[in-house]
């Protein structure tokens, strides 16, 4: 029987679990808790097929010497692949400790809640058993996981009760005997140099124990917290930079993201445009700019030299490309470098987290034996963790009675990824700071069948029978951006269901209805169907100054979203209700699923309704929460959801499904409710504005 | 820096603490006094990761410097239960599994319990007001809402 992959590529069950003889399972997985609760839903897998109690269950965050190397945790592919590795790890060791317990007890076994008992009544347990069974032995793929039987299970997070009372949890955290504080004083703008600096008044003061100057490479160390952020603001003052106006203009991004060069390539060709019938033609363009991740705790890294071995403690989505980097930027052995995982605030992609891993291993190269933890300024966090790439979008269809005869689309981005080890570079930030360091390459897209990056979600999912879709990548870009929760398919998202509203319209059409007559497929129908149902669609209010907007898409060839909006447009664009219908297969944990699309949904909202880094020609301008605003609570609509499970389809992520289209039905919403549309994110009342003054 | 000696409560206990005047009191409970639940968000108290109760008041502990907490009595995430149990919004937080990724949660808890000891009833729009100077990136905000209301609705 074949084994799922991760499995197949680390198949010793003693790497993904041990009991111990007081019947504590140990779980170590190469995937990482960013804050969406994936740890628990391991552990749930866990718990279910051995048939435990989950509280019995815990899991270990990845260590690149321990856990099996499964790449990054991104793309909504933890349940899928890490989830079905453990489950048939689980599936074999349960078998295991079966036979053992029949060995002891005779036939006719059944385990139930971590006991084991025969017919007659006598009982084991996997404690009990624990020293009889040899976990290291290879899954063979037997037996089959009992999981098409196991109902959802909802487990409390196993690391909220330590969150709600402040238990130390997080990187910073994190205190190692004799740890020191480091602080790196980052240039002033992307691509400014440093000129000079006198550090001598600041090495001289007290509790400072190290400056390190390598090229622009600027930081400080103390045993003192307190005095590094001190020195660092002296190192400020003495440091001079030489900066260059090298950021396009803000407000005309299109014109940057269309000038190039750039790489182009073929996303989809289907069927004959120039056969396409109908004489109506649509066209219009939609985009997005620079997003940041801003999460809530500022990048942290802690590292420390001993002789020539490196250990690094990272909130780094993936361990592994991690080490591969440090290992590769200092041109040193990756063997001798060890990365764990220590849990920070939630990550939606590729954050700053292995960038401030990396300045602490230069700054702890400068004290050997002693940790150093450095922590990002939220300034820096704004300005210079990867942002999410700019996108415009080019569509256009003809249209044949109201039905689409063709689509062309033309996806103008930078690249979605540059993770640490991309492109054959480091990609980590003072990789390309300090003296001889390679300046950062443009980032590049994930491969076709990883999803892809700017094409993520551009090929729609209606029935179209002719369809040109197209990418162009930037080459040469101004700022650095990576990945971001959904990569490309929000924007595309956005735009192919702006433009499906534009369509309907021009159809006369109602939006629900003229895109359930293009939609053959039964999932999307069905999520379409279940949230009209859900939002009351066919008898909202229609006029005043309340709009419904609906939007569906697949994602990654994975789980369904569909959208309904209600928004406000008296003064202020207020989105004040989301119902959302979404079905991504089989449901491990209902709760965990739905915490997950309120989460997206909310955090869509907030970039489509808010968020624009800013920038003038020399320096990123939006650093702190003033210029950078996110939802507050006093913006955050009513979020419904409705999960439809399907035990019959494999589990695919709900992390990333409902960006796309909660963008989407908010623009939707908001040209029901003003009667013009605003295709350029993000939909603040100036936008507004600006698209009735050009009307 | 000239170092000063300062006394204040924390989570009930009286503490002295020696340090510079101008250090901020997140500083001196993450630091000096083991207090690691109060979080660093924006050092600026824009944020409210960092929110902590100065005598009842939900206040940013980054943007206070100790001096201005001298003599104050300050609680924590970590001492808004009683007798080693959880606040009650702290158990609403665990019920209604009002989280994501945790890290903003300590300022919110210290937010909601700031307004439930000043108004046990209150409304949908007074939590809202209440939490409105935290912020969460995760969007797991209906969700402590309901978990504040939730707790009001035990304690009645």
């Amino acid at each position: 029987m074949s084994l799922p992959p991760h499995l197949a590529a680390a198949p010793r069950l003693s790497s993904w679990l041990h009991v111990g003889d007081d019947g504590t399972v140990t779980v170590r997985t190469g995937k990482v808790e960013l804050g969406q609760g994936i740890l628990t839903a391991l552990a749930a897998i866990a718990a279910q097929e051995l048939d435990v109690a989950p509280a019995t269950v815990r899991v270990l965050g990845a260590h690149t010497g321990l856990a099996p190397d499964e790449g990054p945790t991104a793309g909504s592919m933890s349940v899928a692949d890490s989830g079905s590795a453990l489950r048939q790890a689980c599936a074999s060791a349960r078998a295991l400790f079966v036979a053992a317990a029949a060995g002891q007890l005779g036939p006719g076994v059944v385990v139930r809640d971590g006991t084991f008992t025969a017919p007659d009544g006598r009982s084991t347990t996997y404690g009990e058993l624990a020293a009889l069974v040899d976990l290291d032995v290879d899954a063979d793929g037997t037996p089959t996981p009992k999981a098409a039987d196991g109902a959802p299970v909802d487990v409390a997070r196993l690391d909220l009760p330590d969150k709600v009372t402040g238990r130390p949890r997080y990187l910073a955290d994190l205190v190692l005997p004799g740890q020191l504080w480091g602080r790196v004083v980052r240039p002033p703008s992307p691509a400014a140099t440093l000129v000079s600096v006198d550090v001598d008044a600041v090495a001289a003061t007290e509790h400072v124990v190290a400056v390190v100057r390598d090229g622009s490479f600027l930081g400080v160390v103390a045993d003192d917290e307190r005095v590094a952020d001190l020195a660092a603001d002296g190192l400020r003052r003495a440091a001079r930079w030489d900066e260059r106006p090298t950021l396009p203009d803000e407000d005309d991004l299109a014109t940057y993201l269309r000038t190039g060069p750039h790489t182009d390539f073929v996303v989809d060709e289907t069927g004959d445009i120039a056969a396409a019938t109908g004489s109506r033609k649509m066209a219009a363009s939609y985009s997005r700019p620079f997003l940041a991740h801003a999460s809530i705790a500022p990048s942290c890294g802690l590292a420390r030299w001993n002789d020539d071995h490196l250990h690094v403690w990272s909130h780094s989505q993936n361990v592994f490309g991690l080490r591969l980097a440090v290992a590769q930027a200092l041109s040193i052995d990756a063997g001798r470098v060890v990365v764990e995982h220590v849990e920070s605030a939630g990550a939606y992609g590729h954050n700053g987290a292995d960038d401030a891993a990396f300045d602490a291993v230069l700054l702890a190269r400068a004290v050997p034996g002693r940790p150093v933890q450095v922590r990002w300024s939220r300034a820096d966090e704004l300005a210079w963790s990867p942002f999410g790439s700019p996108q415009a979008v080019d569509l256009a269809a003809r249209l044949d009675n109201g039905r689409i005869t063709s689509w062309e689309c033309d996806i103008w981005s930078q690249g979605h990824t540059s993770r640490p080890g991309f492109a054959g570079t480091p990609g980590l930030l003072a990789a390309s700071h300090v003296d001889g360091g390679a300046p950062a390459r443009a980032p590049v897209d994930p491969p076709p069948e990883r999803g892809a990056g700017s094409a993520r979600g551009a090929v729609p999912s209606y029935d179209v029978p002719a369809r040109r879709i197209t990418g162009h990548r930037l080459d040469q870009v101004a700022l650095r951006s990576s990945s971001l929760r959904s990569l490309g398919a929000f924007t595309n998202v956005f735009a192919n269901e702006s433009f499906m509203d534009e369509l309907a319209e021009s159809a006369g059409a109602d939006p629900v209805a003229y895109r359930l007559d293009h939609l053959s497929d039964p999932r999307g129908r069905a999520v379409l169907e279940a949230v009209a149902e859900r939002a009351g669609w066919a008898s909202r209010p229609t006029g005043g100054d309340v709009g419904h907007g609906v939007a569906v898409a697949q994602y990654k060839k994975g789980g369904w979203c569909a959208v309904v909006a209600e928004v406000e447009a008296v003064a202020d664009v207020r989105l004040r209700r989301l119902t959302l219908a979404v079905e991504v297969g089989r449901v491990v944990q209902p709760d965990g699923v739905r915490n997950q699309v309120e989460g997206g949904a909310v955090q869509a909202a907030s970039w489509t309704l808010k968020e624009r880094v800013r920038f003038d020609t020399c320096r990123v301008t939006s650093t702190d929460w003033e210029t950078y605003p996110v939802l507050r609570f006093s913006e955050v609509p009513v979020v419904d959801v409705v999960l439809m499970d399907r035990p019959d389809l494999p589990s695919v992520g709900s992390g990333e499904v409902a960006q796309g289209p909660t963008a989407a039905a908010i623009a939707n919403a908001l040209a029901a409710a003003v009667g013009v549309r605003v295709r350029d994110l993000p939909l603040t009342a100036e936008a507004v504005v600006a698209a009735l003054d050009r009307r | 820096m000239t170092d000063q000696t300062f006394r204040l409560t924390v989570d009930g206990e009286p503490r002295e603490v020696t340090t510079d005047r101008d250090a901020s009191l997140l500083h001196v409970l993450r630091q000096e006094l083991g207090k690691s639940g109060t979080r660093f968000g924006c050092g600026v108290g824009l944020c409210g990761a960092c929110f902590v109760l100065v005598d009842g008041k939900a206040a940013p502990s980054c943007d206070t410097p100790i001096w201005s907490a001298d003599g104050k009595d300050v609680v924590t995430v970590e001492g808004l239960g009683s007798d080693g149990g959880l606040h009650p919004v702290q158990q609403a937080f665990l019920d209604e599994q009002a989280a994501q990724c945790g890290f903003c949660v300590s300022g919110v808890l210290v937010s909601a319990a700031a307004l439930l000891a000043e108004n046990p009833s209150p409304t949908e729009d007074a939590v809202v007001e209440a939490l409105d100077r935290n912020l969460c990136r995760c969007g797991a905000q209906r969700r402590m809402m309901a978990a504040v209301l939730r707790a009001a609705e035990a304690d009645r």
